[in-house]
């Protein structure tokens, strides 16, 4: 089993390899990549230099180039495609089918992954992207079941890469417009969900209030924990009570189901967070690699440390095992 | 004394402020909540100027927490976004600007045990061992989020 981790800057890049990555993901520090925030990401000589650091120590770098081109402006990402190639980026994870369609026609030899923002979640969205583009893996959004991800194994013809702790998504990644609803900005067209442009913690009294744009997402009394400002963990006005929605400001943490995942058919577990700091990344991956070969007692014990990294203060299995209400 | 120790830094990591990009004309208060003065960082000129609090001070973002939180945020020694989660520390402001801020120092490998020793002159090797012993206590009290 693989363990796929973050790196936000090539300080993070070295913990994550210095912890016990099998790969390392990261992006160019433009719209190109899903983490467009601002002082993040590798300049071309930072990754050039990533690279190289990892392929001395056996660790693979996988370049997220997994936002939607846009017409006119194709040449974006055209240009970081050649460039993680050149720069010998072990796989491009994509999630535009033309710009799949560019990296398997003038790169054909390069390894290709579908990023979970290009939204494939059954057998026949991969298949095609597996035949069409000969995508050699397919990274899964956290909308499915264990026993989905196990069916959809079985009748694809790619490795299956999960995400197991960090930042939990609970939409169809790629197809998502509340960001873009609140803000006109996208992770699916400008790499920022909740731009940090738009948002403002404000105190009021005990309270403290998060607001993205012109709308109030939260508002966290004296002593809860808070989660970032996203639509989709915000507290709304439902019938008679004010509650969440969709999810609660918390982070996926699925580790103590790694035995039922293995068995599923998943070859790559991946932590998300490449917006986070370097002392994350640290402590998240070197956990998460300790956890891979303990026993399960010792598993729940490890993982317990990682609640203090956690949106909210809080780990949930999300999807994975979620049953019908 | 407050301008040596950035010129220091920034002499030391000359590549310090390169991530702010545009965000390098903002100016940035860290506010020690222990304490009732806070410091403004001006990273264009680069200045770092000691102000009372009770004196108004104009800033485009401001964090707020603990001194020994801002101090390791300085070095990157915690994850800002879980002591943020757990509302030890408070940012206000100008949000964009303070996580180029946060990104820029987690990047740049600040140890302050290393680069303030020369100020203690001749002293300065005992300096640093006493100030890694400090360290090493504080963080002893916050598992596991600390490298």
């Amino acid at each position: 089993m693989e363990l796929i981790c973050p790196a936000g800057t090539p300080a993070a890049f070295r913990e994550a390899v210095e912890a016990g990555a099998d790969a390392v993901y990261c992006g160019f520090r433009d719209e190109t990549n899903a983490r467009n925030f601002p002082g993040l990401n590798f300049s071309r000589p930072e990754l050039k230099q990533a690279i190289a650091y990892a392929k001395a120590r056996g660790v693979q770098t996988f370049v997220a180039l997994n936002t939607f081109m846009r017409a006119g402006d194709e040449d974006i990402w055209y240009r970081g495609a050649a460039d993680a190639v050149a720069a010998g980026a072990d796989a491009l994870i994509l999630a535009d089918f033309g710009l799949m369609a560019h990296v398997a026609e003038h790169y054909p030899e390069q390894r290709l992954h579908v990023s979970v923002q290009a939204s494939a979640s059954n057998p026949d969205a991969i298949n095609f992207l597996v035949e069409a583009f000969n995508a050699r893996r397919v990274v899964l959004p956290r909308t499915l079941t264990i026993a989905d991800i196990a069916r959809i194994a079985r009748q694809i013809r790619c490795e299956v890469e999960v995400f197991v702790f960090g930042g939990l998504c609970v939409m169809a990644e790629g197809r998502c417009s509340l960001s873009s609803y609140a803000t006109a900005k996208s992770p699916n067209m400008n790499g920022v969900c909740s731009p940090a442009s738009h948002v403002r913690y404000v105190a009021e009294g005990h309270d403290l209030v998060s607001k993205l744009g012109d709308y109030t997402i939260n508002r966290f009394p004296e002593g809860e924990a808070a989660g970032y400002p996203t639509l989709c963990k915000g507290r709304f006005d439902l019938a008679s009570t004010h509650a969440y929605a969709f999810e609660d400001p918390v982070s996926l943490d699925v580790m103590n189901e790694i035995d039922a995942l293995t068995q599923a058919g998943v070859t790559a577990l991946k932590i998300e967070g490449r917006q986070r700091g370097k002392a994350y990344v640290a402590e998240a991956v070197s956990t998460l690699r300790k956890a891979l070969s303990a026993t399960p007692q010792e598993r729940t014990r490890l993982l317990t440390r990682l609640e203090a990294l956690s949106e909210g203060g809080k780990t949930t299995t999300g999807a994975y095992e979620k049953r019908w209400r | 004394m407050a301008n040596r120790l950035l010129k220091r830094l920034v002499t030391t990591h000359p590549g310090l402020f390169e991530r702010l990009d545009d965000y390098r004309n903002r100016r940035f208060a860290f506010l020690p909540s222990d304490l009732p003065f806070g410091f403004v960082v001006d990273p264009v000129k680069p200045s770092l100027r000691v102000f009372s609090k009770s004196t108004p001070f104009a800033v485009d973002a401001a964090v707020e927490g603990p001194l020994f939180l801002l101090l390791a945020l300085l070095e990157g020694r915690l994850d800002a976004d879980a002591f943020f989660f757990s509302r030890e520390l408070t940012v206000t402001g100008d949000m964009e600007a303070m996580l180029a801020m946060r990104n820029a120092l987690d990047d740049t490998g600040i140890d302050l045990t290393r680069d303030l020793a020369v100020f203690a002159g001749p002293f300065s090797g005992a300096a640093t061992r006493a100030m890694v012993e400090i360290r090493k206590r504080v963080l002893k009290e916050k598992p596991p989020l600390w490298n």
